[in-house]
């Protein structure tokens, strides 16, 4: 049975308010509270380390995977390891997330590494969200790594989000793209208070007409510290965009990194990066349809978000 | 029911203030459409932006229906009853136009009722009610999406600083239209910054400002004849231009 704290948890990070529909597993405090795997889509453990096994069979199409992972005790470390073998011709989604709340005085931790086989010709959404809370001064710290290989001609959409609540983390991501494949990211993250936030992408453009849009926003309060790298390297007749946009507010730091390598001649890539305070006219726009300053700044940053 | 009485607006310079707005009366009745035009330079967004309370005048004293609002902040004289178009409209990443047309009526607005803020300036509502309000629309998109927000808070006072500017495509006929429609509500006066013949032409009131103060005001059909006689050169040569003013 899930606690309250728990259910709490798994509706902040994967929206879910009841067991979800399709294949699922459900880690709670460092072990198993559900499973369930369907006839296209197999969720097994791994025998020789924590984590689990997502075997989806070629041509699924329209199922969903959700492996939500919530942790509610003070001074919970782990690393989890989850592989997904996705078959030839899947449109499949698939929601991770994680969520701490932490009360006591100890650090918690959840370090997810993930790593996708997606074969040819797939479409596969990825929803990743993190969110943390607690009243305790122990942190709340998540090390996700991720590293995608996308097959001949599939799609990936990544939507990695991070709003509230974690104290610490660095995200560390890898993609490796064949002919014709497609990535997109979508990164939203807000820090606050003194939090610390690290994320960084690689993206190889390996096969001829691959893509790939790396998109970061974010939003930077009070003392945190954000540093977002994203590297795109093209090695074949390919285009690359990556683009971070941040609001920085208070005492905050931000520091965008963002790289390109051509390996090749016919290799298109670019690069956008911009930093800036909210701009003083927005606010003034909002607050001349009867907003007041707060809740126009509020305004701005959950658009900005979106 | 607007009232300035005896505004006066100074910035400070090196070493002394320079008199932006000198010593500037008039009022906006009830139901009445005024505008103000005059050369660049002359302080006529400088007037809106004192009225709409984005700046503060260094003396003298602004009442909306009696009320002095003088010390308030933008929040409550929006509160109260003032709407603004701006100049040079605002872009927002990732609010989309109905999020800025229910913030500006203040409440859920259905798509249907959002949508006919935006037909009445002119565009195809169902293209425009998702985009964000961001680069990628374009001026003249955005000048109107900046009037329906001004249509969709129905105050009793709302100013527009330049309308015509950058409505390229979208006929003078519509933009009068919309003026018009929006005298018809109850009292609902309009306070229009324009260098326009043809905005000129539906004014009940029409005031001349040029350095910083008002150099005539009186009823259009009074005033807007000596204005087309170059009575007062500068002035008049802007407004003869016809045509959108792009100026400023």
């Amino acid at each position: 049975m899930l606690s309250e704290i728990q259910k709490r948890l798994l509706a902040e990070i994967a929206d879910l308010h009841k067991t979800p529909e399709g294949a699922y597993n459900i880690r709670a405090d460092g072990e198993a509270a559900g499973r369930a795997s369907t006839a296209n889509i197999e969720i097994s453990s791994k025998p020789d380390k924590p984590g689990i096994d997502i075997r989806i069979k070629p041509g699924t199409k329209n199922e969903s995977v959700h492996i939500p992972v919530v942790l509610s005790q003070t001074g919970m470390k782990e690393v989890v390891y989850n592989d997904f073998f996705i078959g030839d011709g899947c449109d499949v989604v698939i929601v991770a997330g994680c969520g701490i709340s932490n009360c006591g005085d100890q650090d918690s931790a959840h370090d997810g590494v993930h790593c996708f086989h997606i074969g040819r010709d797939c479409r596969v959404k990825y929803v990743e969200k993190h969110y943390g809370e607690g009243t305790g001064r122990g942190k709340r710290i998540m090390n996700p790594r991720t590293e995608v290989f996308i097959g001949e001609g599939s799609s990936v959409e990544m939507e990695m989000v991070q709003i509230k609540g974690v104290d610490d983390t660095k995200r560390s991501t890898l993609a490796a793209l064949d002919a014709g494949a497609r990535l997109v990211v979508h990164e939203r993250l807000m820090t606050h208070a003194g939090q610390r936030a690290e994320s960084e992408y690689t993206v190889e453009l390996n096969g001829p007409d691959s893509s790939a849009d790396v998109v970061s926003r974010s939003v930077a309060r009070d003392k945190s510290v954000q540093l977002y790298r994203s590297r795109i390297v093209g090695k074949a007749l390919c285009s690359g965009h990556t683009e971070c946009d941040a609001i920085i507010m208070d005492e905050a730091k931000v520091l965008a990194v963002p790289e390109l390598e051509a390996d090749c001649v016919d290799a298109a890539l670019i690069h956008e990066a911009a930093i800036g305070k909210i701009a003083g006219d927005q606010i003034i726009k909002l607050m001349t349809l009867g907003l007041t300053e707060a809740e126009a700044e509020e305004q701005i940053i959950n658009g900005f978000l979106r | 029911m607007l009232e300035l009485k005896n505004v006066t607006f100074d910035v400070e310079e090196a070493d002394s203030a320079r008199e932006i707005i000198r010593g500037v009366s008039f009022t906006v009745p009830d139901s009445k459409f005024v505008v103000i035009t005059g050369p660049n330079g002359g302080g006529k967004s400088t007037l809106a932006r004192l009225i709409m309370g984005i700046e503060k005048p260094s003396s003298g004293q602004i009442l909306l229906d009696g009320q002095d609002i003088t010390a308030l902040g933008v929040t409550e004289r929006a509160r109260l009853g003032i709407s603004f178009a701006l100049q040079q409209p605002v872009r927002f990443k990732g609010i989309h136009v109905v999020d800025l047309l229910r913030l500006a009526a203040g409440k859920t607005l259905s798509v249907s009722e959002a949508c006919e803020y935006l037909s009445a300036v002119g565009l195809c509502a169902r293209d425009y009610i998702d985009r964000e309000v961001n680069a990628s629309l374009s001026g003249g998109e955005m000048k109107r999406i900046e009037i329906a927000t001004v249509l969709a808070r129905g105050t009793t006072l709302s100013v527009f600083d330049e309308p015509e500017a950058g409505i390229d495509l979208w006929s003078f006929q519509s933009l009068i239209q919309v003026f018009e429609n929006m005298q018809k509500r109850s009292h609902a006066s309009i306070l229009v910054i324009s260098h326009q013949e043809r905005i000129l032409n539906i004014a009940d009131t029409i005031i001349l400002l040029a350095d910083g103060k008002v150099q005539a005001q009186g009823r259009k059909d009074e005033l807007l004849p000596e204005l087309l006689k170059s009575t007062v050169p500068v002035t008049c040569s802007r407004i003869l231009e016809g045509g959108v003013s792009h100026a400023q």
